[in-house]
């Protein structure tokens, strides 16, 4: 049976704690999707990392603020785009990390944007401070 | 729900750190104050072990980078140890590998601890 056009959203509260249920929820759609495991617990990953920039940069740990997720799914790739109306920073902007520097510094952060870019095929950034910013990570289906 | 944890073993100046569960932004603060645990006591040589961890985002691995110099100044380190395939595979993006001692067996980096 060709799988049709599916749509899936979830929106959940901008807490550290929901990483878990986002990571369960993208992995069970991959696996609807079709993608091996390695490939599920990727893109898991890449949300994770999206999301927690969403609650710690664009929400700034404020709970009462909601993350949305909307999967779009077609038999040739899994789009998910993630949509915040926090300030948020301009992703794009984001060098590649240097880690030696990094430890030199001992800084905590920065890994987040590369791990995105690197786990899925396609990255998109829209960034309106307070209005509205969108990230969208794209996964090829491969036969 | 709670799905990490970080279990604590000394041996003599050398401890070890199991990581089990999830680590991600929400877990992360836990493995973190072990760590400064640690460093408060003045024990510098730490192995992380991370047989039971099913899991690590860039919110885990931050927490290896800001410690490690500080720890290394005071002529310590942090050795991993017994890491899956899918973990070491995130470690292995973000090129720890170069900068980070990684042993399979908890032992093999005690050892290398104790020829000093």
């Amino acid at each position: 049976m060709k799988m049709k056009h599916q749509r899936y959203r979830l929106k959940i509260p901008s807490i550290t704690e929901n990483l878990h249920l986002i990571r369960d929820f993208i992995i069970k759609i991959a696996e609807k999707a079709g993608f091996d495991e390695q490939n599920r617990e990727q893109i898991a990953l890449a949300v994770d990392e999206a999301c927690t920039n969403v609650i710690k940069h664009a929400h700034k740990y404020d709970s009462r603020r909601l993350i949305d997720i909307l999967i779009n799914l077609d038999p040739q790739k899994m789009q998910i785009t993630i949509t915040d109306k926090g300030t948020g920073f301009d992703i794009s902007k984001v060098k590649d990390p240097d880690l030696q520097k990094y430890v030199r510094e001992s800084r905590h952060g920065g890994l987040g944007i590369y791990l995105i870019k690197t786990l899925m095929d396609d990255v998109k950034y829209e960034f309106n401070p307070g209005i509205r910013n969108q990230v969208q990570l794209t996964k090829y289906i491969r036969a | 729900m709670e799905n990490f944890e970080v279990i604590r073993e000394d041996r003599k100046d050398i401890s070890i750190l199991r990581l089990k569960g999830f680590l991600d932004a929400h877990t992360a603060p836990q493995f973190e104050q072990a760590i400064q645990d640690l460093m408060g006591e003045k024990r510098f040589k730490i192995i992380v072990s991370m047989s039971s961890l099913n899991y690590i985002s860039s919110a885990g691995l931050g927490v290896f980078m800001g410690f490690i110099e500080e720890i290394r100044e005071n002529d310590g380190d942090i050795k991993l140890s017994n890491m899956s395939d899918k973990v070491f595979k995130v470690f292995d993006l973000l090129g720890f590998p170069a900068l980070y001692q990684i042993y399979r067996e908890e032992t093999e980096a005690e050892a290398k601890y104790n020829q000093k």
